[in-house]
């Protein structure tokens, strides 16, 4: 592994120049250069952290088969066709590009490299030498509605969300419709907090929601200050994008986790082989990509059954978080009995089921 | 609306308004002494996070505290040293304080990262602290009493203290009260020195207190907020005070409004209140005789070299 920031990588362009010379010498034993492109540090305890453990993970498993290169701290634009342009002439053969302003940089490297294999997540744009891949998320809000409409003893619950994007609008969906499952009469109420990241104003739009009546809080924004908000006044919280267990350990129900480690090393193993092709992956449960973290003490047993089967069923197949009949706010059935929204009908949501407020 | 609820938002409020009341206070001071100090919010960050890794490492929140002072008041002595000491441009310098403070303190909080302490919520025995009632008066973190009396302390200086007398004469006329024998860069550097403290004092109130924690930008850009309402409040310490209180509950408002389902009243125009406050209290100070654009410090963001 070589570590470095942004600064260092531009500054060792020079070396840069040298390398052809060293990958000579090593012959047939050079390892396979993976590189990855992070939008925050690895210390963020979030979405790079859980990158970075993948990473870590597929350099564990293949050794000295390969070497990667991660650079972190990289601002969404020119920076980054920079830093990935840098990467692909250092001779990494494959590069992960983690977020989705990394698209059309990533898409104008790879043109320039097309013996360059790129991979982008949750972007939607592909090339010959470019794959996509994100995460069903949404699996993962079932399984936490369950539990919230289970646990919540008002039957309301707090969501303090980012941006009506559908990303976090299907997240919304998926969680009202699992905890209605439950409890029929089930509400929540959404607080459009406008922001993925301001610690202060998530936490106080907590407060505001337990204020309002809502006994247990669900958030799609970055920082873990819901949960610390619910743990001061002694409601139920979950944990967003890496166990936030030790922030909140009584109001921390549970968490939904990212684990991009088995997709890294499938890819990678495909690169080793020279079968890489450029994919469109969506995965979720079933392969281990969205998982939950361990459930709190305080869950009883039925809950923890109830939110296994939940688990268990979506990623045997046999559920599907939207199936219907699903109605909307209006009351008006947006999908048949029996059938389910298509993906491409969930990349574009823009309506909201019964029960949700906003 | 029951009486449980309101007390619980006015709780809310009081967190919104002290720590842009505490950064703000030394902002004034300084703006008073004649210098424009933009680097709030890098200063706040940096007190935030030695705050939180002093209070993590040792478990003493009131030696947290005092670090974060004394890092941030660090800090902007590197900016009295170049606008004081060598003049350069004030507005300049403190923009890149501010850029200055979210690097460093991203630097030093690298391994704080995902660790919390216990907050610091508690001034008073459970007894009162938690009474349904009177938590309203007692049941608030330290650093909410210290922002009071910090504002009376403030406004008590400036007006009825020969200290203070000086620190606006150099602020109104740095080349008079230079001519009549007073140090106008030392007592600059002591208002610069005391701002840097305030801003660390509150910077710490995100990591120990409301969000007890460090990540990256903890405060948001509450030190631009900060520095607002100094011209709010046209230099007035009282004024700063029902400004940060203002401002508090119009944020808090929003948040309420919002989570109660309110839908007369459009998201974005919610999210758009504290702005409108603020153009609107701008509006009544400046048209009232006595007006805000006179309050202004006439030696504000002017470079001072000593002559003769």
């Amino acid at each position: 592994m070589s570590r470095m920031n942004r600064r260092q990588l531009l500054a060792g362009s020079a070396a840069t120049l040298a390398l052809p010379a060293l990958i000579g010498r090593a012959g047939a034993q050079e390892p396979l250069n993976v590189g990855f492109v992070y939008v925050g540090p690895v210390g963020d305890h979030g979405w790079t952290y859980a990158h970075d453990v993948a990473r870590k993970r597929a350099e564990a498993k293949f050794g000295d088969q390969i070497k990667t290169n991660y650079v972190e701290n990289v601002a969404e634009g020119p920076d980054a066709e920079r830093v990935i342009r840098q990467l692909a002439q250092q001779g990494n053969k494959l590069i992960f590009t983690t977020s989705f302003g990394f698209m059309n940089p990533t898409i104008k490297v790879a043109q320039q490299f097309p013996d360059v294999h790129f991979e982008h997540c949750t972007g939607y744009k592909m090339a010959d030498n470019v794959g996509i891949y994100n995460a069903r998320f949404y699996e993962g809000r079932a399984v936490i509605g369950t539990i919230a409409g289970m646990m919540s003893k008002t039957g309301k619950a707090g969501y303090v969300a980012s941006f009506p994007i559908p990303e976090v609008v299907m997240g919304i969906n998926a969680f009202t419709l699992a905890a209605r499952k439950v409890n029929p009469q089930f509400t929540v109420q959404v607080l459009w907090a406008n922001t993925w990241y301001d610690p202060a104003k998530e936490a106080d739009a907590a407060k505001a929601l337990i204020d309002q009546g809502a006994d247990i809080i669900s958030q799609h924004t970055d920082s873990p200050a819901p949960l610390q908000a619910a743990e001061q006044r002694g409601v139920y919280a979950f944990g967003q994008a890496s166990d936030m267990m030790a922030f909140a350990p009584k109001a921390h129900l549970t968490a939904i986790t990212d684990d991009w480690g088995p997709y890294y090393v499938d890819q990678i193993q495909k690169q080793l082989d020279g079968a890489w092709e450029p994919q469109d992956i969506w995965w979720g449960i079933k392969e281990g990509l969205v998982g939950i973290s361990p459930y709190n003490e305080v869950m009883p047993a039925d809950v923890r059954e109830a939110a296994d089967k939940v688990k268990n069923d979506i990623a045997a197949g046999t559920l599907h978080p939207f199936t219907g009949p699903i109605t909307d706010q209006s009351g008006a059935e947006r999908v048949a009995a029996g059938e389910t929204v298509a993906d491409a009908d969930l990349l574009k949501m823009d309506w909201y089921v019964e029960g949700v407020q906003s | 609306m029951s009486s449980a609820v309101l007390i619980s938002i006015a709780m809310t409020v009081v967190g919104a308004a002290t720590p842009i009341l505490l950064a703000a206070l030394g902002e004034l001071v300084v703006e008073k002494s004649g210098v424009l100090n933009l680097g709030l919010e890098g200063m706040m960050l940096i007190g935030a996070v030695t705050a939180f890794a002093v209070t993590y490492s040792t478990g003493s929140a009131p030696l947290g505290l005092i670090a974060a002072m004394a890092a941030s008041a660090a800090a902007s002595m590197i900016f009295g040293f170049l606008t004081l000491t060598l003049t350069a441009n004030q507005v300049a310098t403190g923009l890149a304080l501010t850029i200055f403070g979210i690097g460093l303190s991203s630097l030093i909080g690298q391994g704080f990262v995902g660790r919390t302490v216990d907050a610091l919520h508690r001034t008073f025995p459970a007894a009162l602290a938690e009474h349904p009632v009177w938590r309203l008066i007692f049941g608030h973190s330290p650093l909410v009493y210290i922002s009071l009396v910090m504002t009376a302390l403030v406004a008590w200086f400036l007006t009825r203290s020969r200290a203070g007398l000086i620190l606006r004469a150099i602020g109104e006329s740095d080349e008079a009260a230079h001519s009549i024998g007073y140090s106008v860069i030392g007592v600059r550097y002591l208002a610069v020195a005391f701002g840097g403290a305030m801003a660390g004092l509150g910077g710490s109130y995100y990591s120990l207190v409301l969000t007890p924690m460090w990540a990256d930008r903890l405060t948001a850009g509450r030190g631009w907020i900060a520095l607002a309402l100094v011209v709010f409040a046209s230099w007035r310490p009282l004024r700063l005070l029902a400004g940060a209180y203002l401002f508090g509950a119009v944020m808090t408002f929003e948040l309420h409004a919002k989570a109660a389902g309110v839908s007369f009243l459009a998201p974005e125009f919610l999210a758009m209140l504290p702005y409108l406050a603020t153009i609107v209290v701008l509006t009544v100070i400046s048209v009232a005789p006595a007006g805000g654009r006179l309050a202004a410090p006439a030696c504000l963001g002017k470079p001072f070299r000593a002559t003769g």
